[in-house]
């Protein structure tokens, strides 16, 4: 394997006591002193500050805005076209067979498409977009980092490097000045809380960071509690609980793809693996991505495989994440169910070092989401 | 007091010996949330799981030190595994066993010499 990359921010981690870990191809760190569960808790209750910046960052731009989003419209099947100005939506890429080739977040940012992609993924979807479409030019933003600011105080927290921040509602988007620089800053994140994600030049990540950690309120948060917040909040990890082999109406994505693009829409299909997802919408799936809460204490992870009874042989289903929930306080999990089985309330089993042992189909998110809407 | 290479620690208190993981274990592990103990009188041979322990990211197997019966454990772990990254060596112990081979205790490490191994 090579060298891990090294975020603009590696320098502060250290000196902050993180452990580091190789993440999707970078040094990034997993947790600092104060560990996972007290960093996962700061965030719901005050602010944490997470650094990203092994996301790809790409710019998609062309004669407008409008040339630009019918492109990408041939490749996400949501509503690029109708999204405002200054406005951020959640979206995808799929395949042929309607796998989902990555997830991401997209903002009109007037004459161009800001997109926001998975780190893991992001060589093979920058190459992917520049060869699906000749029309528009697709770059990758090499020099900027990428900072998440997220909990019920991250407002405040941010309005004192800049005041225009507050105006901002959850998915606006704009560009401010922070610490002297122009940083493109979105009202949305990855944990559930109200919160900011700010790409900011990597010569003034650490100036930005550092000016945010000087609140009281503000503590660097690491890939754990990254990953225990998301998954409180019900949202997908790319790899795991959504992938190639999932498609959008599985993943239970249906939520994203607007009547304007199914079957009947102004701009019906006209995106890879068209037929299968506008079929699935109408007519269903044998498996949805569910929401599971384990009975018990023990954690149910990734790979438990789910039965219908105590005895019953054949698997219904998988879990795709799970672990503890540290504000929910107990586990939580989530994974793929037959859809007979994937009704909320239905009492399934999952395997346990040998054991059978009961969860129950539960709605997500696990704790409200707490946007400033 | 005795320590084992997988960072468990065993304290012999008259006839049986307590077990336990390190401080050093716990701080590498992070924040336990999830503790599985044997049952009581459960003879278990020496590098048998015989606990399960689960941070935040991920569950470890504990390994019987010794050769023994289960003769107590510690059921405050079930409402509270916290205890174990509170006080490891104390209140976070897990298992007391009447070790049925005293002789494997020598082949642990003395605490100089874990300090040395972990440091």
């Amino acid at each position: 394997m090579s060298e891990p990359l090294l975020t603009p921010l590696y320098d502060l981690h250290i000196k902050l006591g993180a452990r580091m870990v190789p993440f999707a191809g970078y040094s990034l760190p997993v947790q600092y002193p104060s560990g996972v569960m007290k960093e996962h808790s700061h965030t719901r209750e005050k602010a944490g500050l997470f650094d990203v910046s092994h996301m790809g960052q790409v710019i998609v731009s062309g004669a407008d805005y409008d040339t630009v989003a019918t492109a990408l419209e041939r490749l996400i099947p949501v509503d690029v076209l109708g999204l405002g100005p200054d406005r951020q939506r959640y979206g995808f890429l799929t395949d042929d067979k309607g796998g989902i080739l990555d997830d991401l977040m997209f903002s009109n940012r007037g004459d161009h498409v800001f997109i926001v992609v998975n780190g893991a993924c992001k060589a093979s979807d920058i190459s992917y977009m520049q060869n699906a479409l000749p029309d528009v030019t697709v770059s990758e933003i090499k020099d900027r980092a990428l900072l998440a600011l997220q909990g019920p105080r991250a407002e405040i927290a941010l309005s004192t490097l800049n005041p225009a921040v507050k105006s901002m509602r959850f998915m606006d988007v704009k560009s401010l000045n922070l610490v002297g620089t122009s940083c493109w800053v979105s009202r949305s994140g990855y944990t559930g809380e109200d919160g900011f994600e700010i790409s900011v030049s990597a010569d003034h990540a650490t100036v930005l960071a550092n000016a945010l950690l000087e609140n009281d309120d503000v503590e660097p948060i690491g890939l754990g509690a990254r990953d225990s917040l998301r998954l409180e909040s019900g949202l997908c990890l790319y790899g795991h609980d959504i992938d190639d082999t999932t498609t959008p109406v599985e993943g239970a994505l249906n939520w994203a793809i607007p009547k304007v693009r199914r079957l009947g829409g102004y701009r019906s299909g006209g995106f890879p693996g068209a037929n299968t997802i506008l079929r699935q919408l109408d007519s269903g799936t044998k498996r949805k991505r569910v929401g599971l809460l384990p009975s018990g204490r023990a954690p149910m992870r990734e790979g438990v495989k789910l039965y219908a009874s105590q005895e019953d042989k054949p698997s219904i289903g998988v879990i795709t994440s799970g672990g503890f929930g540290p504000t929910v306080g107990s586990p939580v999990a989530m994974g793929y169910l037959a859809t007979d089985y994937a009704t909320v309330g239905t009492q399934v089993f999952g395997e346990l070092r040998g054991s059978r042992l009961p969860l129950n189909v539960v709605k997500m998110p696990f704790i409200p989401a707490n946007f400033k809407r | 007091m005795k320590f084992t290479e997988e960072h468990e620690w065993l304290r012999t208190d008259g006839d049986v010996v307590v077990v336990g993981i390190t401080e050093h274990a716990t701080t590498q592990l992070g924040d336990l949330v999830f503790v599985e103990l044997p049952e009581v009188g459960t003879v278990v041979t020496k590098d048998e799981e015989i606990v399960v322990i689960e941070s935040v990211k991920a569950a470890s197997d504990i390994l019987a030190p010794i050769d023994g019966e289960i003769i107590e454990i510690n059921e405050a772990l079930a409402d509270n595994p916290a205890l174990v990254n509170e006080d490891a060596v104390g209140d976070g112990w897990f298992v007391k066993i009447a070790p049925s081979d005293t002789s494997q205790m020598d082949e642990y490490m003395s605490e100089a010499a874990y300090q040395a191994h972990i440091a």
